[in-house]
């Protein structure tokens, strides 16, 4: 069937388009983007004023705990969470149970994902068998599965050689290898950010330093083999600086920041709520410097992406000491209002460069379809309200799991439709837009 | 029933109960309410004295002393205290590798809740146990130390035992040596004594210094003779052994060469300086036995003034002189 968005503004970065324009869809691909678009037959989708059509968004860092983890999250429940939070696409981490190190195991993960028949999924290999840092993972196979990065995430590559041999192997397909930045032995076992706001609740911490080093070993290991290195979940100041000389020397080096880390700060560990597990990931919240600096690098450019490092945890495994609760949070379901509301609506960034760090980027750093609406290519498409007002109510998420420090938050800018392959999967009643 | 006579050293202080139903930590206490506690210890410790140590206050309250940490000071201090009061207490030690099997703590608690308790004195190795605990309790929290957070009887009982020497707080130059990053006890003191205008000087080797300890309105030293010149107290912190195989520093003998508290550095401080430690002491290590056992030295009456001071916590958390109006 075809169906025509009509009258939105239309964001398409990697087309320049920025105007009012309609968007045919035909099937499962986008048909044509133009103004005025004849109705030929199309079921016609009014966009009202004030709604934005982009390119659909990719979160390229989740955790869908598919198999093994099923009581905090499955891939049909945290698919779910994707299209309400806007997102068309995700890459999910292979720290599952067993570790996606195996062929098995991507085909696994995939035939849930068709089953579910919501967003699409990227599985991401592991380096390592077990990402145990010992012997590489069939890393041709997985990607021959339908792997399109590889990771030991969770933890960093163990060594220096075993990442090295790694980015030259992964290199011949052309897949990234994407970083959990630390130095194991500097993070020792902190549990937040190494500072003021730590020494006084008496919680042991992990400097920024630990995550930065790791960002110096890959993007030193990057030039030495020519292969792309993207860091996950950057927090710290040091860490930015170390990718941005990475750039500036022209190595393959990119990087994404999750909404909690231009979010909040180490504040929140304190206040409101004290010791609040929800407030507990790694890399931890951060002090105001190292806040400041993701903004900055979004500003300027040097991030290339927004991801959430969604990290369902049961409410039990939550509801302990702060120094027992399991690291990360839930984000697919906040990522895009945290985004309008702190970064555009803050005047931080205009709307075409968060369709860059939501979509267009990304699926480049992936190499995955999507983040474009040109002619032929998936019918993905984000709807968003960036004046819509939202309450977040963990409660209502479609994750499995509610580990989220943004409960209760008014912010402005939300999600009012998300398609799929053309399928309308998720539209916001609230947005005034009727599918 | 009757209440403990109060008696007042100086000027009656505004307030005649706690605000909060918790004593999670100093960090909450406003200088009033520190103040009234220390009053009320005074008269508590009057109680210590007679021939009949029993007063009525907490008559058909249960106390809950629930211990996640092997304690022996604290625990008995709590429990004295509890009696003197006439509580019912019921004291549980549980070792921690039964809690890795066993239940959370959130579960412990609350099973303990259902039998319904007043109040439940908690010692825990984690931070934040007993926020955690108040949030799921009716019962009043009060903490016994929670890892490397607070300890705030103890800081307590140490401005007691100052205050019983000083006659005051204000303007005294307290200076706080030895394992500062792991000690619960130096932040309820910071807390407490800068809210209370003394003039805090903590020193260590830079390794066990807290990260921006400066912004808690302490001055921080690794020089052990500029902490302790002119001191009116020094406060020594336990080393422990295990604290080299972090690498926090070399040897305890060469920890206890820099840092040690001895007589020499003893006279660099003022002549009427008091020597406090909140125990357990590792002889030779922090402090020499010299030292811990010389004229200046108040670490026993520390111990006994903690009975006071938990007696006094107990009965304001327990509402006061309003709670027996009331009753």
């Amino acid at each position: 069937m075809k169906r025509l968005l009509k009258g939105g503004r239309v964001i398409d970065p990697v087309n320049g388009i920025d105007g009012v324009h309609d968007v045919l869809i035909d099937g499962d691909r986008i048909a044509a983007v133009g103004r005025d678009l004849p109705v030929d037959g199309a079921s016609v989708v009014e966009i009202p004023h004030g709604l934005v059509v982009c390119p659909g968004f990719i979160d390229m860092h989740v955790h869908l705990r598919e198999p093994g983890q099923e009581h905090k999250e499955t891939v049909a429940t945290g698919t779910a969470a994707a299209v309400a939070g806007g997102f068309t696409a995700v890459a999910c981490m292979p720290n599952t149970t067993p570790v996606n190190d195996d062929a098995n195991v991507t085909a696994y993960i995939l035939s849930k994902a068709a089953e579910a028949a919501l967003a699409r999924v990227y599985p991401i290999g592991a380096v390592s068998r077990g990402s145990k840092g010992e012997l590489l993972a069939d890393i041709a196979e997985l990607k021959q599965a339908g792997c399109v990065a590889i990771t030991d995430d969770g933890h960093p590559v163990k060594t220096a050689m075993l990442m090295r041999r790694a980015m030259e192997y992964a290199g011949m397909f052309g897949i990234p290898l994407i970083e959990h930045c630390e130095d194991p032995s500097l993070k020792g076992d902190g549990v937040a950010h190494e500072g003021y706001i730590a020494a006084t609740l008496g919680l042991r911490g992990m400097p920024g330093a630990c995550e930065a080093l790791g960002v110096e070993r890959g993007v030193l290991l990057s030039e030495l083999t020519g292969s792309a290195f993207h860091v996950a979940h950057m927090s710290a100041r040091a860490s930015l600086r170390a990718v941005r000389k990475g750039k500036e020397a022209g190595v393959r080096v990119t990087c994404e920041v999750a909404p909690h880390h231009f979010t909040l700060t180490d504040e929140a560990l304190g206040s409101p709520i004290p010791y609040d597990t929800n407030t507990k990931m790694n890399p931890p919240l951060r002090e105001a410097a190292d806040r400041d600096a993701m903004l900055s690098g979004i500003g300027d450019g040097s991030v290339d992406a927004i991801a959430t490092d969604h990290a369902p945890h049961h409410y039990d495994e939550k509801k302990v000491e702060f120094d027992r609760a399991p690291f990360g949070i839930v984000g697919l379901e906040t990522a895009v209002s945290l985004s309008l509301d702190r970064l555009v609506h803050a005047g931080l960034i205009r709307l075409p460069r968060l369709v860059e760090l939501l979509s267009v980027n990304p699926a480049r750093i992936l190499g995955v379809a999507g983040g474009s609406l040109s002619a032929g290519a998936p019918a993905d498409v984000t709807v968003i309200a960036p004046d819509l007002r939202v309450r977040i109510e963990a409660a209502r998420f479609r994750s499995r799991s509610k580990n989220t420090p943004f409960d209760g938050w008014e912010l402005r800018g939300g999600v009012a439709a998300t398609f799929v392959g053309g399928r309308p999967l998720f539209v916001n009643p609230e947005a005034g837009l009727a599918v | 029933m009757s209440a403990p006579v109060i008696t007042k050293v100086d000027e009656t202080p505004a307030i005649t109960s706690l605000r909060r139903k918790d004593l999670l930590g100093i960090a909450d206490l406003a200088a009033d309410e520190i103040t009234l506690v220390l009053d009320t210890a005074e008269a508590m410790k009057e109680i210590g004295s007679r021939p009949i140590k029993k007063v009525p206050a907490l008559r058909g309250k249960t106390v809950v002393n629930l211990f996640f940490e092997p304690s022996t000071r604290t625990r008995t201090s709590f429990e004295i205290a509890e009696k003197r009061l006439s509580a019912d207490t019921l004291n549980i030690a549980i070792a921690s590798s039964s809690v890795v099997k066993g239940e959370t703590l959130a579960d412990t608690a609350l099973n303990i809740e259902a039998m319904q308790p007043d109040m439940i004195v908690l010692r825990h190795s984690s931070s934040g146990a007993c926020h955690l605990l108040s949030r799921i309790c009716r019962s009043a929290i009060i903490n016994a130390g929670d890892g490397m957070h607070e300890h705030p009887t103890q800081a307590l009982l140490d401005a007691f035992t100052i205050r019983e020497h000083k006659k005051r707080l204000q303007g005294l130059k307290v200076a706080i040596v030895g394992d500062l990053m792991h000690s619960r006890v130096l932040r309820s003191n910071i807390h407490l004594l800068t809210k209370m205008g003394a003039d805090v000087w903590v020193c260590g080797p830079p390794t066990l210094i807290p990260t921006d300890i400066t912004r808690s309105g302490v001055r921080a030293t690794t020089r052990v003779d500029e902490a302790v010149a002119d001191a009116d107290v020094i406060m020594l912190l336990r080393i422990q052994l295990e604290r080299m195989e972090g690498a926090f520093f070399p040897s305890l003998r060469e920890y206890f060469n820099v840092f040690g508290m001895t007589e020499a550095r003893l006279r660099l401080a003022r002549p009427d300086v008091m020597i406090m430690h909140p125990g357990p002491m590792n002889r030779g290590v922090e402090i020499s036995s010299e030292v811990a056992d010389g004229p200046y030295s108040v670490i026993l009456e520390q111990v006994a003034n903690g009975v006071a001071v938990r007696m006094a916590v107990l009965y304001l958390l327990a509402g006061g002189a309003e709670h027996e109006t009331a009753a």
